[in-house]
């Protein structure tokens, strides 16, 4: 059951770059308890969008609440409630896999490290890898394993870049499963950037359509298939990207 | 649901997060044996073509034979100073090789905690690299550096802090520059050798740079190491003004890494930190 509260408000959230606007003024809200899906392609701002959420990057305007804390003001506050998992970023190679989830137990300060590990090699089966070396699995145990980090502290809000890129449709759909089956145990909230239709689809009760580092539609996806009068979400992505109908001629 | 992570702004909060990095390395060091020979090998190279430098010219000079081993302590000194720098860039590299920055800053932890965290990786990288050496200078040339006595400890700290400074510094630059930089962070420790007496006295310079050289803590160092080896004298004066000069470089160094920090997360160089 979705919380009435916010547990993202993003207001005005634009980011410049010598000469591009990455982002552009968006603004939305996302209620606890839901998994909501950042759509759009190649360039459209769904990385940036999700780096300034995490603190990572630094808007130019605009402003973000994160469980109705200023995260522009008191990151520290907000970051142990968070976690994310990313294709850009990696985890130590030489270390193995338990190594590098002692290390970001250690970071998150968790009083339980080696239970919770534990706990989570038998949720991602990961028990056969604990003792590898991360940089000797393949691409869907390496996903594994950084959601294993990402699950460390138990997050409350779960901000996922592209999980299921480069992944087999087997794998995948193990990760979209252990993803639906966290949020549906925990009321965690999730926010999944993502290329890949069927996933949000499957995944998301709602879903921002980005183009151009800007907020075009937003729904559920079953409302915005049927809005704009297609058959799939795949359908309504390409009359957004190709500007074969916009949303205001779709909401008419 | 609650979170079972914990942000502490406490003493113990801080150490513990410090503590997951130099455990991060430590883990790094033990399955990788060439990186910790990598460490001991130049100062080990360094130590031995020094000492029989040093051999040679005491049968040439009275006044090398008078002082017993001075290149091999300058040389083993000199390689604190660069290990202490190497110690903070290679851990600040290793994260950047392996594309681990954001994951640690999605974290709670803190840029300040982190360049702590590289200071005591410094400390631990400098005394496995110049450690086999001294000792293995006690046989092969009948020099023990242990015989300076406790003006050692003084001498190790002020090479260390300058190299904390120094790696600071560069640290920032990789922060900034991504590993574009990387050749430039290697390389810059060096700059201070020929101008920081060594070798040789300060007074070998020429005036203007002997100015710019007594503004360099190693250069008071490497004075003092001369004045009690040569004239048996400890000069304190030069070690109060090389730790007042490297308190004012490393508060400098500091607030440079800082604010590198927060150019790369306006830029968004903590997500790539690539070239």
């Amino acid at each position: 059951m979705p919380a009435a509260t916010p547990v993202i408000e993003v207001e005005g959230l634009t980011k410049n770059y010598k000469t591009v606007t990455a982002v552009d003024g968006v603004s939305f809200a996302i209620r606890g308890g839901q998994i909501t899906g950042l759509l759009g392609g190649n360039g459209a701002g769904k990385t940036t969008t999700i780096s300034m959420l995490l603190g990572l990057l630094v808007p130019s305007a605009g402003s973000i609440r994160i469980f109705g804390e200023d995260m522009l003001r008191h990151r520290y506050r907000v970051l142990p409630r968070l976690n994310f998992s990313s294709p850009y970023v990696d985890l130590p190679h030489r270390l193995t896999v338990r190594e590098n989830l002692t290390v970001f137990a250690k970071l998150y300060g968790l009083p339980q490290a080696g239970p919770r590990i534990i706990e989570l090699a038998a949720d991602l089966e990961l028990g056969e890898l604990l003792d590898r070396k991360s940089g000797n699995l393949s691409s869907g145990q390496k996903t594994r394993v950084a959601l294993a980090k990402a699950m460390l502290n138990r997050p409350e809000l779960l901000l996922l870049d592209e999980p299921t890129a480069s992944l087999d449709p087997d794998t995948a759909d193990w990760v979209r499963s252990y993803l639906e089956r966290y949020a549906r145990e925990t009321h965690a909230s999730i926010l999944l950037a993502s290329h890949n239709m069927s996933e949000v689809e499957r995944l998301c009760a709602d879903v921002l359509m980005m183009k151009a580092g800007r907020i075009v539609d937003r729904g559920a996806p079953q409302e915005l298939v049927s809005r704009y009068g297609r058959g799939t979400l795949e359908e309504v992505f390409l009359d957004i990207a190709r500007e074969r109908r916009t949303p205001q001629e779709a909401a008419q | 649901m609650t979170a079972q992570a914990v942000s502490g702004f406490g003493f113990g909060d801080r150490l513990r997060r410090i503590g997951a990095i130099l455990l991060r390395h430590a883990y790094l060091a033990r399955s990788s044996w060439i990186r910790v020979f990598d460490l001991m090998y130049w100062p080990l190279l360094q130590m031995i073509i020094w000492g029989f430098i040093n051999t040679f010219l005491a049968t040439q000079s009275s006044w090398v034979l008078r002082a017993g081993g001075l290149f091999i302590g300058a040389v083993l000194l000199w390689d604190v100073l660069v290990r202490g720098q190497f110690g903070m860039t290679l851990s600040l590299l290793e994260e950047m090789w392996s594309r681990n920055f954001a994951n640690l800053f999605v974290a709670p932890l803190r840029p300040v905690e982190y360049a702590l965290a590289l200071m005591s990786l410094s400390v631990v990288r400098s005394l496995v690299g110049v450690l086999p050496a001294a000792f293995i200078a006690i046989p092969l040339f009948a020099y023990s550096i242990f015989d300076l006595g406790l003006p050692l400890v003084a001498f190790y700290a002020i090479l260390m802090m300058t190299g904390w400074a120094v790696g600071l510094l560069m640290c920032a630059m990789l922060i900034r520059f991504g590993l574009a930089a990387e050749s430039f962070a290697w390389a810059s420790i060096f700059l201070l050798a020929p101008i920081c007496g060594v070798y040789y006295p300060v007074t070998t310079l020429p005036e203007w740079l002997q100015v710019i050289a007594w503004a360099l803590p190693p250069t008071h160092v490497f004075e003092g190491m001369r004045a009690l080896v040569i004239d048996g004298v400890f000069r304190g004066d030069l070690m109060v003004s090389a730790i007042a000069i490297n308190l004012v470089y490393i508060a400098g160094s500091l607030a440079v890494f800082l604010f590198a920090f927060e150019r790369a997360r306006e830029r968004g160089q903590l997500l790539q930190t690539g070239e």
